[in-house]
């Protein structure tokens, strides 16, 4: 019985890691970005929703900043990153890296090194007793339904919208989607967007379960991307089942020695890496 | 043949552009009427697929200017251009390979500086695959389209933008003789319906099957332009290009 509940409480913290790595895997899929201070921004938004909870209520701060992720976004593509897209692979990576550390000593400044964390009251603690030793979280079992309805609404967003199309055509070829029209510094700025905006709402998940200071942020993106490299590039649905094969190789691993949860996740990434490499559901090529 | 009016739609003027050392475009200089099918030939490396890049806006212009339906196109963007009603093929086929031909197209129908509903966007989709034959391929992945296929996606796709000009990039290069007539029947169909159609082609008898006026270019310079069969017969297109026991032979 120890075993299934392992299994289930690993279950659900992979949807936590899906929702810290979607975004990183659509920014990456669409211009092959490595964002590098993609925990750091959930790190951010989680401060944010601290800083605006104390004046107002817990919903509301999470309703005005994740907007403001997506804006944040938009604006930080435009200004920023598009400039440097041109200019290899190298430029992109290190501007991420220096907004990682420009986040972090900023909220450094700000917040303190103090350890923080949302609170959300009750909610917290409530859980569902299943049988007499398996016990589900509330907070847990809804970061895991986010997380698949976040999958799932990007899912249908990129297959059936028209900007989703675009998405899809420019993250094919650029120059193809620039002659049909697509204006593709525009996508990139709503890829960013989307992505941040996914940021924001791991990293606010992430602070209802756990306490947070300034430097969490890279221990955010290791978890994310490991769950897109297990799940395989360029695919949402891989980065969920990712997240998911992470969450319960470390609560596995934190079952037979409580220190070892975080490096069996880490032991099942190199796993993965050395025997399937591609992740476990790779992009389907249409070829 | 489709007549085609007095008007210019395009005018080019005085272009040079260079890569390096090596010049592309020295100063070419002529008009392409609205209605009108005008064939590219010339050897390779003479600046043909510069000079589409350059309408396109793919390349930047070193000097000179690009006239569309009397607006200079001089700083927009290649999508703008696109907007303004200048679509093009590649010489190599780019389908998005992942999406399905509807897909491919749609995204061509959609995205023309102004908004387009999806019912209007999808009907445009719907007649651009017709037009180019490919309904049988209709949720087929683009990426699993043999090459005829994929040729007629990439026409299907530049028709979606609703262009005024369509510039084609060696589009029946790599064809059997069988697949070739129905590509050129395609083109003739879309030239006789109005889109002005700038074609660089290497498969002479095939291009002069279907263009009213022909051009040749060479070391980025312009060596003749007018009717085929007197471009064709020029001295120097024979020397330049052609070779002297050029004939053209099986004129579809």
């Amino acid at each position: 019985m120890i075993w299934t509940n392992a299994i289930i409480q690993g279950l659900l913290t992979g949807g936590l890691y899906a929702l810290l790595a979607c975004g990183l895997s659509l920014i990456f899929g669409v211009m092959r970005i490595v964002n590098l201070s993609h925990g750091d921004f959930s790190i951010l938004a989680a401060y944010g929703v601290v800083a605006l909870a104390m004046h107002t209520n817990l919903i509301l701060a999470i309703v005005l900043v994740l907007p403001v992720m997506a804006l944040l976004g938009y604006l930080l593509q435009r200004g920023v990153l598009n400039r440097s897209l041109s200019k290899g692979a190298l430029a992109p990576l290190l501007i991420t890296f220096a907004f990682s550390i420009i986040i972090q000593n900023i909220l450094l400044q700000v917040f303190s090194s103090d350890n923080r964390s949302v609170q959300s009251g009750r909610f917290a603690s409530m859980s569902f007793k299943i049988t007499k030793n398996l016990q589900i979280g509330a907070l847990p079992l809804f970061t895991f339904i986010v997380g698949v309805l976040l999958t799932l609404g990007l899912h249908y967003f990129l297959t059936y919208s028209r900007v989703g199309r675009a998405l899809r055509a420019s993250s094919d070829d650029p120059g193809a989607a620039d002659l049909v029209g697509i204006n593709n510094k525009h996508i990139y700025g709503i890829a960013t967007a989307i992505g941040l905006f996914a940021a924001g709402i791991g990293g606010v998940l992430f602070g209802m379960r756990t306490q947070f200071a300034p430097s969490f942020g890279p221990i955010a993106l290791i978890f994310a991307f490991e769950s897109v490299i297990i799940g395989g590039l360029g695919s949402l649905w891989g980065t969920l089942i990712g997240g998911i094969v992470l969450g319960i190789g470390q609560s596995i691993g934190a079952q037979i020695q409580p220190s070892y949860g975080v490096l069996a996740g880490h032991l099942v990434f190199i796993a993965i890496l050395i025997l399937r490499p591609q992740g476990l559901m790779p992009k389907q090529k249409g070829k | 043949m489709a007549t085609h009016s007095n008007e210019n739609l395009l005018s080019i003027s005085q272009i040079h552009k260079r890569f390096g050392r090596v010049v592309v475009a020295d100063g070419i200089t002529f008009d392409v009427k609205k209605g009108e099918a005008l064939g590219i030939v010339g050897p390779n490396g003479a600046g043909k697929s510069t000079l589409l890049n350059l309408i396109n806006g793919n390349e930047p212009l070193d000097s000179g200017d690009i006239i569309f339906q009397n607006e200079s196109l001089n700083s927009l963007a290649p999508a703008e251009r696109n907007h303004k009603g200048i679509a093009r093929t590649f010489q190599i086929p780019k389908p998005f390979a992942d999406m399905t031909v509807f897909e491919n197209v749609l995204v061509g129908s959609t995205f023309q500086g102004k908004r387009v509903n999806h019912k209007q966007a999808s009907e445009i989709a719907l007649e651009s695959i017709s037009r180019a034959g490919l309904e049988a391929f209709f949720n087929t992945p683009a990426g699993k389209l043999r090459l005829l296929d994929r040729k007629r996606l990439e026409l299907a796709r530049a028709l979606a933008c609703q262009p005024q000009v369509l510039l084609l990039d060696e589009i029946a290069g790599g064809l059997t003789d069988s697949e070739l007539p129905i590509l050129l029947e395609i083109i003739r169909e879309l030239n006789a319906s109005g889109v002005t159609i700038i074609w660089i082609e290497h498969i002479v008898h095939a291009l002069v099957s279907v263009v009213h006026r022909l051009m040749c270019i060479a070391g980025g310079e312009l060596i003749a332009i007018g009717k085929p069969e007197e471009v064709l017969e020029n001295s120097k297109v024979i020397e330049l290009y052609l070779g002297s026991d050029f004939e053209v032979g099986g004129v579809a």
